[in-house]
């Protein structure tokens, strides 16, 4: 038997540059930035005084009672699951056929420490009851299942900043396998507090350019500084090709495969030589049986960090070959900020919507390339893709030495 | 502080309406929580935890699980409060 084949026919989002997928796309194309100073006192007490939050507050888009019962960042996959799953027509289908594979990296912080601060303030009486529900990392995957009474199974993928790319791929071996005939797969992270901030300070991985938070996330740049926090989140409707044609479902294009590995290397660090990197390409590309001639865009990880924006581009260059230079290589982060478990998502969803439209987003704030970066970075301006069938791919990394990279294709 | 059993109907249909999102309208005194409200169980402590709070009375954990109605809630708060 040939193997199940997986389209996308869904998407959804909530990201610092729109409410939705549509805005969101409108405003990536035009170069715009997500990232402002932060409004909170707090952020006083912090080295980074900015971040991305999303461009529309969930209290804009849910009924207060239900926000209340949820950690914002189950807040976004709902909004994300809604608008995806409308988009996908709302199948009608067996629930036992219908999973879900949302992911996030951190999951509850801001319940987390908001609850500890109830806590030390009133004791254990004025802690909430749903405190639990609201702060465990499967809870976004979980109220968006109890939403769509999905019975075929509803799993949570944790490997930080690839925990959104992870979890498509889980649903890609989902449908694969024969366990589900639709899968809602993507990621979400709300993690914009001083705690998860300080963190992040502390480990020297932020921009610190508080004079210009638009211009701090600047992947590629010579004078890149750090990442810079962003939250929301992005949901796919993945669902078996059959399935989708009998349905006459309307199809963006097949999720044809994913590769992963992992560094061994370092906790955080990139390993300098980027062959776990390297590995997953050439697994996603045999997964997917692409070559590399057949990719003509990349939504690259690229954060904006010193070290592990040239650890990449080395890896792609080395992977890619020759045919390197027929890649269009965007780094959206340069303008939605890095969305820890929602970047693989969002990212994912934007190399659908390239595929669609055939066209890849700019990559801002690009002053002086780094010398070291030979790849071919699309930048200031989006970059027409050719016609045809063509091929591209999302990679994602996170601490730990995770490697994810998805392969999507017109189909 | 004696407190009045209309006053504290009052309070009560403010927090549920807060904590469950039920108009206060629909809230009576013969409407069972969980069977006519549909307040769960863990909406049922949050209901609990701030009728202490703004009635300044004691609910013991033991003692929840008699208030079915409101009308159960508003006795028993009346009475302790007394």
């Amino acid at each position: 038997m040939s193997q199940r084949r997986v389209v996308v026919t869904g998407l959804g989002a909530t990201t610092p540059l729109g409410g939705d997928v549509a805005s969101t796309w409108a405003a990536l194309i035009a170069g715009k930035s997500g990232v402002r100073l932060l409004t909170e006192d707090w952020r006083e007490l912090l080295p980074v005084h900015f971040a991305a939050r999303v461009a529309t507050e969930p209290a804009d888009q849910m009924e207060r009672v239900e926000m209340r019962r949820l950690d914002r960042s189950e807040q976004f996959a709902l909004i994300a699951s809604r608008e995806a799953w409308k988009d996908a027509g709302s199948p009608d289908l067996d629930k036992e056929r219908l999973g879900v594979v949302i992911a996030s990296g951190i999951g509850g912080v801001i319940t987390l420490l908001d609850q500890f601060d109830n806590f030390k303030e009133k004791g254990a009486r004025g802690v909430s009851p749903h405190t639990v529900p609201m702060l465990m990392p499967n809870g976004p995957a979980a109220n968006v299942g109890l939403e769509l009474q999905a019975k075929a199974g509803v799993h949570t993928p944790v490997s930080a900043c690839a925990s959104g790319a992870e979890a498509i791929g889980y649903a890609l071996e989902m449908i694969r396998s024969n366990r589900a005939d639709v899968i809602v797969s993507g990621g979400v992270e709300a993690a914009i507090h001083q705690l998860p901030m300080a963190g992040f300070a502390a480990m020297k991985a932020l921009s610190t350019r508080n004079d210009a938070p638009e211009r701090a996330s600047r992947p590629y740049d010579a004078d890149r500084d750090g990442f810079v926090l962003g939250e929301g989140g992005g949901v796919l409707i993945l669902e078996e090709y059959e399935h989708a044609k009998a349905r006459g479902a309307k199809i963006y294009c097949e999720l044809v495969g994913q590769g992963l590995s992992s560094d061994g290397y370092h906790i955080a660090a990139p390993d300098p030589d980027g062959s776990g990197v390297q590995r997953a390409i050439k697994f996603a590309l045999s997964d997917a049986k692409l070559s590399t001639k057949d990719i003509v865009h990349l939504n690259a990880h690229a954060t904006s960090t010193p070290a592990g924006d040239v650890a990449e581009a080395n890896a792609l260059r080395l992977a890619l070959g020759k045919d390197s230079d027929h890649v269009a290589v965007s780094a959206t982060k340069s303008m939605t900020g890095h969305l820890l478990g929602g970047a693989g998502a969002i990212e994912s969803i934007f190399i659908v919507k390239a595929l669609q439209v055939r066209l890849a987003p700019p990559t801002i704030n690009i002053e002086k390339l780094d010398p070291a970066v030979t790849i071919d970075v699309v930048r200031d301006q989006p970059r027409q893709l050719p016609a045809g069938q063509i091929a591209a791919l999302n990679d994602s990394f996170g601490f730990g030495g995770h490697n994810v990279v998805l392969a999507f294709a017109t189909l | 502080m004696a407190l009045s059993a209309a006053d504290v109907l009052a309070g009560i249909k403010e927090i549920v309406e807060e904590v469950a999102g039920i108009p206060a309208a629909s809230i009576e005194l013969d409407k069972n929580f969980t069977d006519d409200l549909e307040v769960d169980s863990l909406s049922m402590v949050e209901v609990v935890v701030a009728c202490e709070e703004r009635f300044g009375v004691k609910i013991p954990d033991e003692k929840v699980t008699d208030l079915a109605t409101v009308g159960d809630a508003v006795n028993f708060i009346v009475n302790a409060a007394a």
